[in-house]
């Protein structure tokens, strides 16, 4: 090839990957110079800028309890999750290798049945007799511990194969390690940061999660998320310095999971 | 078996109930009351309501097409956008990957209402380009402008996708090709789309299914007034009118059964993929 056919091959590559950034950035953009326009209606470009709306937002008692709500929600479905996956990922993958398959095609589900569906049965299930959840953030817990599921079996999955399980248990054991310390004193702190990352980003999107929040729970236990939509009439300056905030607070996770995965690697 | 491998077992059964309770368990419950309904008992009334319905097939087809255009714009920008991705300098590249992951949490709900702002009555874009002359009004909460809406949610999930695809790629390929005189029309024609035809085949159709079971942007947008079908499913079980569960299953089992065809064909394309990248 060329020079110049090379470079104008770069320039249009270069201005192919601005362009995508740009159409990313754009709605991001417009929110954040909403959220700190003090007026801007039927003209291209705000009046003036101001702060105003975020130490609205930071001062709401209801905006707080919400974040509150999300985060208590969302950390205790992880712990939960973890609860019930690792010992599933060791058994599986000690024990039994057989069951990945039926593993794998089980994961499949929560892609398969989305929330919306889920939801009717769910409804119907546990909103009333021994079982009676809906309304409550105990639900909740559990809805998200089958939406984090399929992400977290696999990247675990990924880790545990990266360590070599079933060498470092028998080492351990010859060592005269038993296997409940075998597992906790060898295997778990060897998958430590694989699960930060895991963890990290199953919070990101969890904090997300709306369909389950709204349709189960709604207002009677509000997250961030259903806060949000029910802010819709209010000002639209609040509710985009609401999304600019949530957004920036999930920003700082994704880059902290990026940053561990990328010293992993190295 | 062994003592230890019935404690094994053991620790399945937390794991078992929890996902039954909530996985299996509604599922089975929407499974079996579709086929349920108040006034006949069981049989296919449900469907057969649904079939001969225009509002109910109003729904079905609006999620097609919504779901097939945004998918189908998605994945073009992003395979324009990963390619381009490979082909520059490893700061750029790294920058606007990362970007990019971080946008594919940017959905739902907030991302309705950056739209508003920017592409609503009196969004700045709208305003814009009426004051440029080149459209004479958009409405963002109709069929195109939800196709938008959903293509930019599509977009970060695609380039995620198909940026490793391209590894299947190899550059000596191309060089190859080009000594052997191809032009560059000929290589992605013959070698180029072929190698990543499973890829884009596979991505369209995760696209697809993302778009089909959305419903927190276009019920964030619309309020729930624009007729597609996770929004009539979930309108009929926790609406204030018109309540009806076996209905409700019914219209479920219809997407969860498209749903199910597109993770079926996606598994196939991935063990098609495997062969391919060897």
């Amino acid at each position: 090839m060329s020079r110049v056919e090379s470079t104008s091959a770069s320039v249009y590559h270069r201005s192919v990957v601005w362009l995508l950034f740009l159409i990313l950035l754009l709605p991001l953009l417009g929110t954040l110079v909403y959220s700190i326009a003090s007026s801007w209606s039927a003209t291209i470009l705000p009046s003036g800028f101001t702060f105003k709306w975020y130490s609205q937002l930071w001062s709401d008692p209801r905006f707080l309890a919400a974040f509150g709500q999300s985060l208590l929600v969302c950390v205790a479905a992880l712990v939960l999750s973890v609860i019930l996956i690792l010992p599933l990922l060791f058994v599986v993958h000690y024990h039994f290798p057989k069951l990945d398959a039926l593993m794998n095609i089980l994961i499949l589900l929560p892609f398969a049945v989305p929330p919306v569906v889920s939801s009717v049965g769910l409804l119907q299930l546990y909103g009333s007799g021994p079982l009676q959840m809906v309304g409550t953030p105990w639900i909740l817990i559990g809805c998200y511990f089958t939406v984090a599921l399929p992400f977290m079996y696999r990247a675990i999955t990924n880790n545990l194969q990266a360590i070599n399980l079933r060498d470092l248990m028998d080492s351990a054991q010859l060592l005269g390690a038993s296997t409940w310390q075998a597992a906790f004193l060898v295997v778990l702190p060897n998958l430590r940061k694989g699960l930060m990352v895991a963890l990290l980003l199953s919070f990101s999107f969890l904090f997300g999660e709306f369909v389950f929040a709204n349709i189960l729970v709604g207002t009677r236990y509000e997250t961030l998320q259903v806060f949000l939509n029910n802010m819709r009439n209010s000002s639209g300056h609040f509710t985009s310095a609401l999304v600019i905030s949530y957004f920036l607070f999930v920003l700082v996770l994704t880059w902290v999971a990026t940053f561990l995965n990328k010293d992993k690697s190295q | 078996m062994s003592r230890g491998k019935w404690l094994a077992l053991l620790c399945l059964v937390p794991f078992a109930v929890f996902f039954i309770v909530f996985q299996i368990a509604p599922l089975v419950w929407v499974l079996i009351h579709s086929v349920q309904s108040e006034e006949s008992g069981w049989g296919l009334a449900n469907f057969i309501k649904i079939f001969n319905s225009k509002f109910y097939l109003q729904a079905i087809q609006h999620s097609l097409e919504i779901s097939f255009w945004s998918s189908l714009f998605g994945i073009v920008i992003a395979v324009l956008g990963s390619y381009s991705l490979r082909k520059v300098d490893s700061r750029l590249r790294n920058f606007v990957n990362a970007f990019a992951n971080m946008t594919s949490n940017f959905s739902g709900v907030p991302l309705a209402f950056a739209f508003i702002i920017l592409l609503g009555f009196n969004g700045s874009i709208t305003i814009m380009l009426k004051q440029a002359g080149i459209i004479q009004d958009f409405n963002l909460y109709s069929k195109t402008g939800l196709i938008i809406l959903y293509t930019y949610f599509q977009i970060p999930l695609g380039v995620l996708l198909l940026y490793p695809a391209f590894d299947a790629l190899r550059e000596d390929w191309r060089e190859s090709a080009s000594l052997l005189g191809a032009n560059s029309w000929q290589f992605w024609r013959h070698i180029g789309l072929p190698v990543l035809t499973p890829a884009l085949l596979g991505t369209f159709v995760i696209l697809l299914a993302n778009a089909l079971g959305a419903y927190a942007t276009v019920y964030a947008l619309t309020t729930g007034n624009f007729n597609v079908l996770p929004i009539r499913i979930a309108a009929m079980v926790s609406g204030d009118i018109s309540l009806d569960p076996n209905m409700a299953s019914a219209l479920a089992v219809i997407l969860v059964g498209l749903m199910t065809l597109v993770t079926l064909v996606h598994q196939w394309l991935l063990k098609r993929s495997y062969h391919v990248a060897r």
